[in-house]
């Protein structure tokens, strides 16, 4: 790989509890308040290359919002750094760079209602000189045509437009700030799964188009399979498996994977498969006190001793691929043994 | 026809649904007509003393004064023709509600949607005044200040925005809170544009109705504010009487039968102040989502 576009070193986010004087004194006095930081993301190291897109897939909760925001600039990371091109994303709490743009998962939310879509689109460019105000309303158009909106819409408020077209609108303002990486958090999630694939088509096109490096988060695995080079699995703040995705989806290594991925319904059966699904026991544990070791052992079909002890790293696995598990480093280990006797 | 597509052009369709309103609405926009047009047809300059005569004192309403015209609703102590008087006060009054309750929302709403989105020492410290203020009676705090300050309009704007940018402080300060925390905000700042920008382009825009509401709420209130201070004799210099101290001169007179040197003024400043009431309601009424039909 060439050098990584983006990278993450050792990115930590936790959340402290804003308490009131009230419970702040409370606390003081021994009362029983609950003042434990939230660890939504743990020492998360990841690249992806110019161009690439990466999955970034798990279950509600487990951190993968919290580390797009954190890629995208909007939250900074308790500690580690996020660099673009070597450049840092955020210096002392503030973004400090447009080259990273965000689609939200919610159009009906990520809209200001009382601006006009043509001002929302030409909002930022004009702020950061890629357009002068006299440009921006051929700019606007230019760039609500690209994503399949008549570009007459411009000057039309974001009630008057259904979920998808909002989407588009979203995706438009984001592209019109001419990033380098666009980070997309659930951008189907809140849509209809026939307004879905086309959002998904026209994403694909655009990717193509303008060869955008991508961070796609999103809990439906069909969706970033389709979308993805890569993949990344998070449980509980922490990255479990990334590597290519078809080597993922075809032979996960990692028992989260493998439960995830045997979570799926499936459209076509086998001639006498039943209908029932290879469900993940139990819930994901509170990020407020994750478990020891390996934070998913207490649901793991596999577990072992050292998996309640120790932190699992990620290791290179197979075809270039990085799993953490205690388990699968020992398969490995005891395999290429075997391979050198 | 009404543009429905903009948020304004919604806001007037909603609006003509309810007779009330509009009728109150009209009251107020011919109230302020009056009060603008007072120099024009008010048949008598109050304020010119030497115009005045004390022939004319304490006529009841139809007296023919020496000015050769009818008094139509009487005239006061001094020999004021009463209709000429209310008139010029509801000038005062108009303005000086419009000017503190847009200066009380100006200063209000920028602090109180800036504590929200700044967080931290910012809000406690705004927040806290403001509470520690809204524990006290409008009035009283109004009442000590134009007492420090002393009488004339400037002063008494001034101490009625001292009194009131509370509220509006508290108001923008809870509507921001809630829309700091949406996407459109947090979109904003991903972009990223400047503090102020998503401060004062997205946020406050988004924390206007409630603001709105609280507008037309406050604006009843400082006229009656200044009503009751000028009542008091606290409020503006005695040659340039407003509706309070109108009443309050003819107060004297009331039990001798000489009702209309106050009746007439509390008359207007009641009409003034309900019609800005309903036309309060009526905002809140619709700008409230959880009314929504």
């Amino acid at each position: 790989m060439t050098a990584p576009f983006l990278s993450l070193d050792a990115i930590t986010r936790r959340f402290e509890p804003r308490l009131i004087l009230g419970d702040r004194i409370a606390a003081r006095l021994g009362a029983r308040v609950e003042n434990r930081p939230v660890r939504a993301v743990t020492e998360v190291s990841l690249e992806i290359a110019k161009g690439e897109t990466l999955g970034l897939v798990g279950e509600s909760g487990c951190g993968k919002s919290t580390l797009g925001r954190v890629v995208a600039g909007i939250l900074p990371p308790t500690s580690g750094t996020v660099l673009i091109d070597g450049k840092p994303v955020i210096e002392h709490g503030r973004k400090v760079t447009t080259r990273v743009q965000t689609v939200f998962q919610d159009p009906y939310a990520s809209l200001d209602p009382r601006m006009r879509i043509g001002d929302i689109v030409a909002e930022g460019p004009i702020a950061h000189g890629l357009a002068s105000k006299a440009d921006a309303p051929g700019y606007v158009r230019d760039w609500l045509s690209r994503v399949g909106l008549d570009p007459d819409f411009a000057g039309r408020y974001p009630h008057q437009f259904s979920g998808g077209q909002r989407q588009r609108v979203a995706i438009a303002r984001a592209l019109a700030m001419q990033p380098d990486l666009l980070v997309c958090d659930e951008p189907v999630a809140s849509l209809d799964v026939s307004i879905q694939a086309q959002i998904i088509n026209l994403f694909l096109e655009l990717r193509r188009e303008l060869g955008i490096t991508c961070l796609f988060i999103s809990h439906d695995l069909r969706v970033v399979r389709h979308v993805s080079d890569r993949v990344a699995i998070m449980y509980l703040g922490r990255i479990v498996e990334i590597g290519a995705t078809e080597a993922i989806y075809r032979d996960p290594q990692h028992p989260y994977t493998r439960a995830l991925l045997g979570s799926v319904p499936k459209l076509v059966l086998e001639d006498d498969e039943l209908v029932r699904f290879e469900t993940i026991s139990g819930e994901i544990p509170s990020p407020l006190a994750p478990p020891p070791g390996c934070t998913f052992h207490p649901r793991c079909p596999v577990a072992v001793e050292a998996c309640r002890r120790e932190v699992p790293v990620l290791f290179d696995d197979s075809d270039g691929r990085m799993v953490a598990c205690h388990v699968r480093a020992m398969e490995r280990a005891a395999m290429t043994k075997e391979g050198s006797a | 026809m009404i543009d429905t597509s903009t948020p304004l052009g919604r806001f007037w369709a909603g609006f003509r649904e309810n007779p009330v309103a509009v009728a109150a609405l009209t009251m107020v926009a011919a109230i302020v007509l009056v009060a603008v047009a007072a120099p024009l047809i008010a048949p008598q300059d109050p304020y010119d003393l030497g115009g005045l005569s004390l022939l004319d004192a304490r006529r009841p309403p139809g007296h023919v004064g020496s000015g050769g015209y009818v008094h139509l609703l009487g005239t006061d102590a001094q020999g004021r023709d009463l209709l000429s008087a209310i008139l010029y006060g509801l000038r005062i009054s108009v303005q000086i509600g419009l000017l503190a309750g847009g200066v009380a929302l100006a200063i209000g709403a920028s602090l109180g949607v800036t504590a929200a989105y700044a967080g931290g020492i910012v809000e406690t410290l705004v927040m806290r005044i403001v509470d520690l203020q809204l524990s006290f009676p409008a009035i009283l705090l109004a009442l000590v200040l134009v007492a420090l300050l002393g009488q004339g309009k400037a002063q008494l704007v001034t101490a009625l925005v001292a009194a009131q940018y509370a509220y509006f402080a508290r108001t923008a300060y809870g509507a921001a809170t809630a829309e700091r925390r949406k996407d459109y905000i947090e979109a904003a700042t991903a972009t990223p544009l400047s503090r102020a920008r998503v401060v004062f382009r997205h946020l406050l825009p988004n924390c206007m109705p409630p603001l709105i509401v609280v507008a037309t709420v406050q604006i009843a209130n400082s006229i009656a504010l200044e009503a009751t201070l000028s009542f008091l004799g606290l409020g503006l210099p005695v040659t340039e009487p407003s509706l309070g101290m109108l009443i309050s001169n003819g107060f004297v007179y009331m039990m001798s039968g000489r009702y209309w040197i106050s009746v007439y003024p509390g008359v207007a400043l009641i009409v003034l102040i309900v019609a800005i009431n309903l036309v309060g309601d009526q905002v809140r009424d619709q700008l409230n989502p959880r009314l929504h039909r």
